[in-house]
């Protein structure tokens, strides 16, 4: 890989070891990907917040170590500076008001705020969210980013027309201390185009419709880019982002065109760069139902315990038309609501008294984290349900719990009701 | 005893030996391996349930959550990596996860490991040199 001369001198040490170990890093990860060179960025997310877990196999609990080993890779503990990259902390393992009610111990309680303030003081943004561009963070058309998170990646790339790749935890630590990561993979404008056409005959009208259309699609295509022929309703942010996370968890794709209303393709040639699809493939009403039928698979007993709204985290939106499907209603004694949000419109969402009318029917609005990322739920919980196309692919693996899919106002009927009623309409 | 070479890419240099685990299908770091033990803990995965430490993990490579090379690096540091990685399909996720689990690790092979390896052949990986030996079959 060719290195320019500011990325040799950061290489050498002329900022520090830490900028060292963080260029070693971004070498031996493009070397293995087969880049020619780096990339300038000036937006970069990543996840560096780190309990008792991380630190206690640093052999090291200082915050300093756990960043070195944990989000540089490096070889020793090193004092960290100030990151150069604008830099931004993604959802986290904890909801700093609400720790308790995710089953946090206080002592691991302060590890994480003890590594936020580390965070914040070497300027990484606190976000805490899946979906940085719905507060602040919307990179242009164009723009070279360094993301993680996968509905995040597929939502900028396609959405908005910038590029990055999936990166992780150590790659997006060392893009923050460098503004720098590998020039491959979306990066580069030929790799851009379509590889599978899609032709949609089915109405995709709500939400739910969309979580289908990108879960089935990321099963055929599976790391392709799907171009997608025959979308005759606009889609919303909500819309695009439950397809894109859905498209990301059961396939891998970083990558989609809807022609005329995503950033790159006004029409289906252009899509596809003038070239013919490698492969094209017809979504019909029999894959949709079969689809609704794969993603409820896991569910079996009729009672849901805890209804998840939030994945990704919820907009104003969503959280107002949850408060209004609830108005008059109360969750049952025997279900829980949870709704998940990004902190800064949690704070909206209250000024908006949105926070209180939840609580008022006994529902709770949450931020910073999701039970999947963090690994919790409401003691006992056996089945949970949601809107969230991703969010039921991964919770019953991860928590060992049955998970029911539909809409939104199927899963406030079922918090209300304490009983699973969806099918697919 | 025969012994069979495959050549190709080596991505993170060194040598070792170890009984083969062999999947046709990608693995999930975030969510499909739990570190602890390093095991594949996703539930629809062919190795649901088994341990590839001290293993030489032979696979298609990564897919699922950017959380893949923290998983990896976990394992590592938990005394439970593989002991060397093979795969076949290149994209973020593995390249940045071999770099992490820093154990010897090859691609581009000259034939198929997936079909090449199977779980239980003892092979040894010289990613120096690029090359994959089944040193002895399961027969």
């Amino acid at each position: 890989m060719r290195l320019a001369p500011d990325e040799q001198a950061m290489l050498d040490g002329d900022q520090g070891e830490a900028v060292a170990a963080a260029m070693d890093l971004l070498v031996r990860y493009g070397e293995v990907l087969g880049a020619e060179r780096l990339v300038d960025t000036d937006n970069v997310c990543g996840a560096n917040l780190f309990g008792s877990r991380h630190t206690m196999v640093c052999g090291s609990p200082g915050p300093d170590a756990a960043f070195a080993e944990h989000s540089l890779d490096a070889p020793a503990p090193l004092p960290i500076p100030a990151v150069r990259a604008q830099s931004y902390q993604l959802i986290g393992p904890m909801d700093t008001r609400n720790w308790e009610v995710q089953g946090v111990s206080p002592e691991e309680r302060d590890a994480v705020v003890a590594s936020e303030a580390y965070s914040a003081e070497h300027g990484i943004h606190l976000m805490n969210t899946c979906t940085p561009y719905q507060v602040g963070n919307v990179p242009v058309k164009g723009e070279h980013c360094a993301w993680m998170e996968s509905s995040a990646v597929v939502y900028v790339n396609s959405v908005l027309g910038a590029r990055t790749n999936v990166e992780g935890r150590e790659s997006t630590g060392a893009a923050m201390l460098t503004g720098k990561i590998p020039y491959w993979g979306y990066h580069l404008p030929e790799n851009r185009f379509g590889s599978h056409l899609v032709d949609v005959g089915v109405p995709v009208v709500d939400t739910l419709d969309w979580g289908l259309l990108g879960y089935w699609i990321g099963e055929q295509v599976a790391e392709g880019v799907p171009v997608l022929d025959g979308i005759t309703a606009t889609p919303d942010l909500v819309k695009l982002k439950h397809f894109g996370a859905a498209a990301a968890s059961s396939g891998g794709v970083e990558l989609y065109h809807v022609p005329g209303i995503t950033a790159e393709a006004r029409t289906v040639e252009e899509a596809f760069d003038g070239a013919a699809p490698a492969e094209r493939l017809a979504y019909t009403p029999a894959e949709r139902q079969r689809t609704y039928e794969h993603l409820n698979s896991t569910g079996r007993d009729e009672h849901v315990d805890l209804v998840m709204i939030g994945c990704p985290h919820a907009t104003l939106g969503q959280i107002r038309d949850v408060v209004r499907l609830l108005e008059g209603r109360r969750v049952h004694a025997d279900s829980e609501l949870w709704v998940f949000t990004p902190r800064a419109l949690r704070e909206v969402a209250e000024s908006n008294g949105y926070a209180r009318a939840l609580e008022a029917a006994g529902a709770r609005l949450m931020s910073d984290t999701c039970p999947a990322i963090g690994q919790f739920l409401p003691k006992g919980t056996r089945v949970i349900a949601t809107d969230s196309a991703k969010q039921v692919h991964y919770l019953p693996a991860i928590m060992d719990v049955q998970g029911w899919f539909g809409t939104l106002g199927d899963c406030v009927d079922a918090a209300v009701t304490g009983t699973w009623r969806g099918e697919l309409r | 005893m025969s012994t069979r070479t495959l050549h190709g890419r080596g991505l993170v240099g060194g040598v070792a030996e170890g009984e083969a685990l062999v999947t046709t299908e990608a693995l999930s770091g975030w969510g499909g391996v739990e570190p602890r033990r390093g095991r594949v803990i996703e539930l629809r995965h062919e190795l649901v349930g088994q341990s590839f430490a001290g293993k030489v993990l032979v696979f298609p490579g990564a897919k699922g959550s950017s959380g893949w090379s923290g998983m990896f690096h976990m394992s590592r540091l938990m005394g439970t990596a593989p002991a060397a990685m093979v795969f076949t399909t290149m994209n973020t996720k593995i390249a940045l996860g071999v770099v992490v689990t820093r154990v010897p690790a090859l691609t581009d092979l000259d034939g198929d490991p997936l079909t090449s390896v199977r779980t239980g052949d003892w092979v040894r990986v010289d990613a120096d040199r690029g090359e994959l030996t089944v040193l002895r079959t399961t027969g």
